[in-house]
């Protein structure tokens, strides 16, 4: 077992290289120069020049990667092109606000997402059935930012029952209000996780029930509800990988819903980062993101082994 | 069962349809048909599609033509059935219009991740070793990002416009076609009717483009149809981030972006390009899995 989590581990490493040099050479090869769309064209040009002396942006390339990946190495994300604020307060600051956003997203959509999953399941082919995997497909097909739309449309225009647009609040929330502020995002970011879930629990649950195992278990006279731990026991794997997967994606992905409530997270960060093009602001955002996306799929790796065995190669 | 029995009764038959790739696709075909749901979910995008192609029959007003005098009329306006936008262009004809680039931006990508997708995961789940290695290892890092983050940083870095979007969605759909290709191909690759047609002399070349490809393509494809609708709706997504077509283009993702500036005013008409977004990529979702329920013959 420690031999496999280490041995993933130490996979991440030539991963994240890829990464970062990856982002980089994105950054670094696309049209235009940084400085040049940064200063207004009737800005002198020893001004300019020492602008790209001062980000570094005159020395070569792969210098400047090293030189980047060494900082990267050590925390220091530099220092925005726009604010001259360090980018890690930036960032950190934008990417708890993404966390409050998803992580109860997260909790809401996979709850939902079992419960319909696994209930559909045990009532195959009734209307129940039916109508939780029409709700599962409904919830992977809608574009969730236009969903964000229409329930602000409802809620907030027509009802006006809660806010828009903003999070009204720092760090975690403290009360009524706060979670009124909440509500909306929260609920279009679980959308998509709870159909992924529901359908992924529903398809495996039916082919677990249709194992050999299941029918012993009946027959040795276990009850319904033993017969469902075992069965939740034996799905548990496959879905924990795809909400390690899906987590990701409500924080890599939240650059879309946080655009529509105006929220303050990484993705409205990474959005602001690539209309000024403020370099450093955007480079770090997309690795960090990458990063954490790369050290869920670990822990989902290991927590899958742990549950099963067989999942340690 | 019936094919098995089939098979033992009159094998010359049977292996002469087998041969033409007949009998299978046959099979599907027949489960399609019986599958109404599947059939009425082809039948509302060809549908589409005609509309979208055709867009000038089923339109009356120029959907670039704006006036300041008709700016976001509700919906129901006698001549602007849909209402009209934030500059007071037909809602109707650029939900039609529109259809076409969110179309194209939904579609293309899949098929060139296909493309090259399927290709490199096919060579490298039948070539294994080294091939494999260096193809799935880059394809790792790819995978380091979730599917929305690459496609926004590619765009949001080399600039919005629709080629770059094509670009950036494909890049984002390669890595997920190529380790499916690859698993798929490096399971019938160990089957023992491989290792039979090997045994038996076959050379290699036949060998994959029989053997291997004729049982590959079809989880693939089915596979790749299930990214259509992912990709809708993030094509759609770019644009209303301002990273995808750029304006006065018709697109329904931009068009969201653009009426939402009228949602206090007109929440109805500001919903809407949202829904042409979201019927098409359930037909999509609900089509790939009529396929899949289709094609499902135990590999």
């Amino acid at each position: 077992m420690w031999a496999f989590t280490l041995r993933r581990l130490l996979y991440a490493v030539p991963v994240l290289l890829g990464v970062s040099m990856l982002v980089f050479a994105l950054i670094h090869l696309a049209p235009g120069d940084v400085v040049d769309i940064l200063v207004p064209p009737e800005v002198p040009k020893e001004i300019a020049d020492s602008l790209r002396q001062r980000f570094h942006l005159d020395e070569r390339l792969y210098v400047q990667y090293a030189a980047w990946l060494g900082r990267l190495m050590v925390g220091d994300f530099g220092v925005s092109f726009f604010t001259g604020r360090p980018v890690a307060e930036e960032l950190f600051g934008a990417l708890g606000n993404t966390l409050v956003l998803a992580l109860p997203a997260a909790v809401l959509g996979f709850l939902l997402g079992i419960v319909l999953g696994a209930l559909a399941a045990y009532n195959h082919g009734t209307w129940l059935d039916k109508l939780f995997s029409a709700t599962a497909i409904i919830g992977v097909s809608l574009p969730h930012y236009w969903v964000g739309i229409v329930l602000v449309a409802v809620f907030a225009v027509v009802l006006n029952l809660l806010p828009a647009q903003g999070m009204g609040f720092e760090g975690l929330p403290g009360n009524w209000e706060h979670v009124q502020h909440l509500v909306l995002p929260v609920v279009t970011l679980s959308l998509i996780p709870m159909g992924v879930i529901s359908r992924l629990v529903r398809a495996n649950v039916l082919e677990i029930l249709s194992q050999e195992f299941v029918g012993t278990l009946r027959a040795k006279g276990l009850f319904n509800r033993r017969v469902l731990y075992h069965t939740l026991k034996n799905a548990a794997p496959s879905a924990l990988a795809l909400m390690g997967l899906q987590f990701g994606y409500l924080l890599g992905g939240s650059i879309l819903v946080e655009t529509v409530f105006n929220w303050p997270g990484s993705g409205g960060l990474m959005n602001l980062a690539i209309f000024r093009r403020d370099v450093p602001v955007l480079s770090a955002t997309i690795v960090v993101l990458a990063a954490i996306f790369v050290v869920i799929n670990i822990l989902v790796d290991v927590l899958q082994a742990l549950l099963d065995p067989r999942m340690r190669r | 069962m019936e094919d098995s029995a089939a098979l033992a009764a009159d094998p010359t038959t049977a292996l002469k349809r087998a041969q033409q790739g007949k009998s299978y696709w046959r099979r599907v075909w027949e489960r399609l048909r019986e599958d109404k749901v599947t059939l009425a979910v082809i039948g509302v995008l060809v549908m589409l599609l005609i509309m979208v192609v055709f867009a000038p029959w089923f339109t009356m007003h120029d959907p670039y033509a704006g006036s300041v005098l008709r700016r976001l009329k509700p919906v129901g306006t006698p001549g602007h059935w849909l209402g009209t936008d934030e500059v007071g262009r037909d809602l109707w004809s650029r939900m039609v219009y529109g259809g076409r680039l969110s179309l194209l931006a939904g579609v293309v990508p899949v098929f060139l991740a296909l493309l090259i997708g399927g290709f490199l995961g096919i060579l490298a789940g039948y070539a294994g070793g080294l091939l494999n290695s260096a193809v799935m290892r880059l394809t790792d890092v790819l995978y380091a990002f979730p599917s929305i983050l690459l496609a926004i940083a590619i765009t949001g870095i080399l600039g919005a416009g629709l080629q770059n979007t094509i670009l950036a969605l494909t890049i984002s759909f390669i890595p997920p076609v190529i380790r499916i290709s690859e698993s798929v191909t490096t399971q019938v690759r160990n089957l023992d009717f491989v290792e039979a047609a090997r045994a038996s002399g076959a050379r290699r070349l036949t060998i994959m483009r029989y053997h291997i490809l004729n049982n590959v393509l079809g989880p693939i494809l089915v596979y790749a149809t299930s990214l259509i609708s992912i990709c809708i709706i993030l094509a759609a997504g770019l644009s209303f981030l301002g990273l995808g077509v750029t304006p006065p283009s018709a697109e329904w993702g931009l068009m969201l972006n653009n009426l939402r500036q009228g949602i206090w005013a007109s929440p109805l008409v500001a919903a809407l390009p949202g829904v042409m977004i979201f019927i098409t990529s359930m037909c999509f979702n609900l089509m790939s899995d009529g396929l899949r329920q289709a094609m499902d013959v135990r590999l």
